[in-house]
């Protein structure tokens, strides 16, 4: 059996994916564990380049790297100091853990090994940016205009309900 | 004009006679990787140099001038004298963290650097969402310098990257509303197509007034991206040292500082690509002579030539405005800037709508 090139690729991203998300969750550190969540998410903007789709790829690098992962920084910058270290964790706390973590991947799994993947469906090439476009901002069948107003609510609120919390009276 | 793509195919088809089909991929990535980091290098060279001149005559100096003529051989040499300094380890701090921000900062740089178009077919990576992708690979910086300055377990290191981390975040909203404002022009995110579209006309002079507010804006916050004065309070030598790289020595500081410079370079060129026609020449239309001549020169020397206008001007703010305090800075962003953005990204729907541009 011969490998192919994007069969390496996807095999490098994917190890890269496994050993940091490990590492995330056991380092002690918590700048680390946002350090190594930041290699994560590179990976997974490298697999949707890799399949071609770089807007997703892009917005995974803005969103996620260059947004949410300097927010964690920040936010730990502001509240911790370095020489805080995790507190031991408790027993009943770490079996609840792995309970949830085998369930979540079960379902994983369980979803993976079921869906049935279409193949015809996969046009190799760029995606045309008008046909992200107009799927996104569309009102017909298989468009999301009300998904992504809803999102949009749903944050506004978010950010109402930051504010309201953080303001001193 | 000269066509770029004949170089590299040549070099291709050259590269295909000697060598077997995989390995040819294997030694054109090879050799792009090279060509870049070269051209990064001898940019970063360029541009420390023109500050120092640049700082020096506004400040009625004369600059480097004893290695070379005009003291030009001064930055290599500095170069050189950076590269076999020690690196010295700091006690007391994540070394892993430490070690590996001025790398994320330097790739972030790269990255950006790598997407620009130089000149007709010289562009390394053209996405159909180009500029996109430049604003996403750049935004990793930030994480870089918060690294940084968590990092070296120093209080003012600390305080100014907390500094530039909240400068920059807000400044990114205003890059890139700008940015989208010229989008709404284009109708298109590949720098390619960008740059062709505007062969008749740079979008400064077709999108007139939103362009121009666009340009303005893109410009003030690009300075502010970059930390660079009159917005450098991240390192603010008076206050903090240097802020989030004073514990770094040796080549490790020489990423960090390369990497500022570079980025400088980006953000005109961006501004030059967007607002002032990439490596178009410029044309004015009746004109059929003068067209032609100025299709003479090269595109790479009008890009370069624009960028190094726009490279002026941001040196200028440097040298001519006073630091900001911080509030003032975030006053100016999301008080000023942001509501004249968000207006003028409306004037432009309203323009590209109605067809008033040229």
């Amino acid at each position: 059996m011969s490998i192919t090139l994007p069969q390496v690729v996807f095999l490098f991203l994917a190890t890269v994916i496994v050993i940091f998300s490990i590492l995330t969750v056991t380092t002690k550190r918590i700048l680390r564990s946002a350090t190594y969540l930041l290699f994560v998410l590179f990976a997974t903007a490298g697999i949707y380049f890799e399949l071609n789709y770089s807007f997703l790829g892009a917005v995974q690098l803005t969103v996620y790297a260059g947004g949410i992962i300097v927010l964690y920084v920040f936010s730990i910058l502001l509240t911790s100091s370095d020489s805080q270290k995790v507190e031991k964790i408790k027993n009943s706390k770490f079996f609840a853990g792995i309970l949830a973590a085998i369930g979540g991947a079960a379902i994983c799994i369980f979803i993976t090994m079921t869906h049935s993947f279409p193949v015809s469906h996969f046009v190799p090439g760029e995606l045309n940016q008008k046909v992200i476009g107009t799927a996104l901002m569309g009102t017909e069948k298989y468009q999301y205009l009300l998904p992504f107003e809803l999102i949009s609510v749903l944050l506004l609120a978010c950010i109402i309900g930051g504010i309201l919390i953080a303001r001193k009276r | 004009m000269f066509d770029f793509t004949v170089v590299t195919q040549w070099v291709d088809e050259m590269l295909r006679q000697l060598l077997p089909a995989p390995l040819v991929n294997a030694t054109e990535f090879v050799l792009v990787g090279i060509c870049l980091l070269v051209a990064y290098a001898v940019m970063a060279l360029g541009l420390i140099y023109a500050e120092r001149k640049v700082c020096a005559f506004f400040q009625c100096r004369l600059g480097p001038n004893r290695v070379g003529p005009y003291g030009m051989v001064q930055t290599v040499t500095d170069m050189i004298k950076m590269l076999i300094k020690e690196i010295i380890e700091i006690n007391h701090v994540d070394r892993f963290l430490f070690n590996l921000a001025p790398y994320i900062v330097i790739i972030a740089s790269l990255l950006a650097f790598s997407c620009i178009p130089f000149a007709k077919g010289l562009e390394i990576i053209d996405f159909n969402v180009g500029i996109f992708f430049l604003i996403a690979v750049s935004s990793i910086g930030i994480v870089g310098i918060l690294l940084a300055g968590w990092a070296s377990n120093n209080k003012f290191s600390l305080i100014g990257a907390m500094r530039s981390g909240a400068q920059m975040i807000s400044y990114e909203l205003s890059i890139g509303l700008s940015i989208l404002t010229m989008v709404v022009l284009t109708g298109s995110m590949q720098l390619s197509t960008i740059v062709e579209s505007q062969a008749d006309g740079w979008f400064i002079f077709k999108g007139h007034i939103p362009a121009f507010i666009a340009f303005v804006i893109y410009l003030i916050a690009g300075t502010a991206e970059t930390n660079r004065g009159p917005f450098d309070l991240p390192e603010a030598e008076s206050e903090l040292t240097a802020g989030y790289h004073t514990e770094y020595s040796g080549m490790h500081f020489g990423f960090f500082y390369v990497a500022e410079f570079v980025n400088m370079f980006i953000v005109a060129a961006v501004a030059t690509t967007l607002f002032w026609g990439g490596w178009m020449p410029l044309h004015i239309p009746g004109w059929e002579s003068f067209n032609a001549i100025m299709d003479y020169i090269p595109p790479i020397l009008w890009f370069l030539g624009k960028s190094a206008v726009m490279v002026f001007i941001i040196m200028w703010f440097k040298w001519t405005f006073p630091r900001l305090r911080i509030d003032q800075l975030l006053t100016l962003e999301w008080k000023y800037l942001l509501p004249i953005n968000l207006c003028n990204l409306f004037l432009m729907v309203f323009i590209v709508v109605f067809k008033l541009h040229f």
